[in-house]
């Protein structure tokens, strides 16, 4: 077992305050940053641990905050995404709930690394009833002096506001997370140029995910190296694995980058109920293709499961028993991409809504045999062709769908 | 009728636009904040915020009709939000929506004929280790069935 003081959810439920995260070792990594390292040495310390950002895309986060131009007096803004919405995702909930001084610690650390004094947590407006220990963290924070101006006895202060989201999947996407904070509709900007350079304001942004900052404070407190030999080789560290559907003991499991998805699947989570087989698994939220029974061996690190021709993503792993219709998962899939997609361009606005049709009119019972091929062809048309990632990841789960159930579907239409 | 928000609420509004280096920024959270007061954003409101926050109200109407929780007509005194979502849909949403809108003699995303709850289907909560599961008013409820789903209407209906 991994001990409590470094895990991103402790073990005891009732340890959110700031009186138990102080006994566990709380804000020591950031006294021990603010008032005794560079602001480069700490960016160079968490390129060194193999940190990849927990919010899908994997990219390296110590390298993430080396594009952000150094020095200068003009602000500079971090973007702490909580937006959660990948469907199968629940880990920075229990953050947020568990945890939340792990998180502010990691974003002090984050802004005094890369020199900014203003952050905006982007919560979902569906959370918000479950934000409130992290608005009372907050204010623990505040008045402990770890919060606001001249942190630590420094020169170094930071404020920083909670901003909810109203409802749009797409938030989540950075840079319409940036619009969104901005006051305007959650419509993803073309890159480049990057938020490192001009993001919130117009000005050099961080944007990361709940989980990245919450491993930072036992980065800089225990070392590059401790939390790289947690995991794997470019891939450090621990990952909270959220299991839903079915199986025993659905939950959040945090365990070593690279742990077998079979093995959180089957020893963390119970294996599927009695009487029940695996007939498909999404390995890291809704948009990762789903994967066969037999490609469960894979271990859950963001390279192994693009050589699987999957994505580790959010790492929410949903197990499809076989008592489920795979046009069933088809029909979820296809309602939300096409209720989620921002419109701004044509591939996805009319991909998502075609093969929403086609799946829907399936369901109905009136498939036609071309309907597959039609899918996807429509899939196909829409993979790099759009101003954000979500084109993808509407296209590459149906894909995966249609082209590794074909056999399933096409009795569909025999009848 | 023009808009008005209590005192409480406009002194919450000046402090949300304080905290943002822009004024224009605030526009999500003070509709936020109309909303909680008044049971939508009506017209009257949507024009009183473009005016406090010195934008235009087309700039407001983008920002309402984009994102799903913002509300142009009062809604039911109560809302229902069921998830729908894969791993809810694997744990049995179907029926508890089907068994929500029986009982509710309601359709889709439809309120009550004495206003009193509103059923909406929403894409999933972020809580679905605990699927099936839905939110009244905000609140979280989880590994919902159709049995526990009736006590908790009959609570409201109680409360009444
Ligand atoms: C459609 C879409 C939705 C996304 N939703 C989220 C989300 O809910 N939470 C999140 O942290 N990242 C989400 N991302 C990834 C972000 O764009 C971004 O990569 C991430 O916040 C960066 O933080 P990280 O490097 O710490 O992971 C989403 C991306 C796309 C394309
Ligand atoms: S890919 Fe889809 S969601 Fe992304 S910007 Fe284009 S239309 Fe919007
Ligand atoms: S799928 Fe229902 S809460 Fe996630």
């Amino acid at each position: 077992m991994i001990e409590d003081a470094v895990r991103l959810i402790p073990a005891d439920d009732s340890s959110w305050r700031l009186e138990a995260y102080l006994r566990r070792g709380g804000y020591q990594a950031a006294r021990k940053a603010v008032t005794s390292m560079a602001p480069q040495d700490v960016i160079a310390e968490v390129r060194r641990s193999g940190l990849r950002g927990r919010g899908g895309a994997g990219f390296p986060a110590g390298l993430k905050w080396s594009f952000v131009p150094q020095g200068g007096t003009a602000p500079k803004y971090l973007c702490v995404n909580a937006d959660e919405g990948e469907p199968g995702t629940f880990k920075d909930r229990a953050i947020l709930v568990r945890n939340p001084h792990q998180l502010l610690e990691g974003i002090i650390i984050a802004a005094f690394g890369v020199g900014i004094g203003q952050a905006f947590i982007y919560v979902r407006g569906e959370y918000a009833s479950i934000a409130g220990r992290l608005e009372e963290a907050l204010a623990e924070a505040r008045a402990k002096g770890f919060l606001g101006p001249g942190i630590f006895g420094s020169d170094f202060g930071l404020e920083v506001v909670v901003h909810f989201g109203a409802g749009a999947y797409i938030c989540g996407e950075e840079t319409a997370l940036l619009e969104s904070v901005e006051g305007r509709r959650g419509q993803p900007r073309l890159k480049p140029p990057f938020p490192a350079v001009v993001g919130l304001f117009r000005s050099p942004t961080v944007i990361n995910n709940v989980e990245t900052l919450s491993n930072i404070p036992s980065i800089i407190g225990r070392g590059a190296d401790w939390f790289a030999a947690q995991g794997i080789l470019k891939d450090g560290g621990t990952r909270l694995f959220g299991v839903s559907g079915a199986v025993r003991r659905p939950g959040l499991y945090e365990l070593p980058v690279g742990t077998p998805l079979r093995t959180i699947i089957e020893t963390h989570a119970g294996g599927p109920p009695d009487g029940v087989a695996i007939k498909a698994v999404v390995p890291g939220g809704l948009s990762a293709p789903v994967l066969r029974p037999d490609e469960l061996d894979v271990p859950m690190d963001f390279d192994s499961l693009a050589r699987a021709g999957s994505m580790l993503g959010s790492a929410g792993v949903i197990v499809i028993g076989d008592r489920t219709p795979i046009l069933d998962v088809l029909e979820v899939t296809a309602r939300f991409y096409a209720h989620e997609s921002c419109g701004q361009c044509t591939p996805c606005r009319l991909g998502t809504s075609w093969i929403h049709k086609i799946v829907s009119r399936m369901a109905g019972g009136k498939g036609r045999p071309a309907d597959l091929d039609l899918i996807l062809d429509l899939a196909g048309g829409m993979k790099g062709r759009t101003i954000c990632p979500m084109g993808d990841a509407a296209a590459l789960p149906v894909h995966a769908l249609v082209s590794k159930f074909r056999d399933e579907l096409e009795q569909e239409f025999s009848r | 009728m023009s808009h008005a928000p209590s005192a409480a609420t406009l002194k919450k509004i000046e402090g949300m636009i304080a905290s943002y280096p822009e004024r224009s920024a605030a526009l999500l959270p003070v509709l936020r904040a109309v909303q909680e007061e008044s049971g939508c954003v009506s017209p009257e409101a949507e024009a009183w915020v473009a005016a406090k926050l010195g934008i235009r109200p087309i700039q407001v109407r983008e920002v309402l009709s984009f994102y799903t929780m913002f509300r142009l007509k009062p809604s039911g005194k109560t809302t229902i939000q069921v998830c729908r979502n894969l791993s809810c849909t694997l744990a049995g949403a179907e029926d508890i929506i089907g068994f929500l809108r029986e009982k509710l003699r309601v359709g889709p995303d439809g309120t009550t004929p004495d206003g009193r709850i509103t059923l909406v289907t929403v894409e999933c909560l972020g809580n679905c280790d605990q699927a099936p599961c839905f939110q009244i008013d905000g609140v979280d409820h989880g590994r919902v069935t159709c049995e526990s789903a009736a006590a908790l209407i009959e609570e409201l209906e109680a409360h009444d």
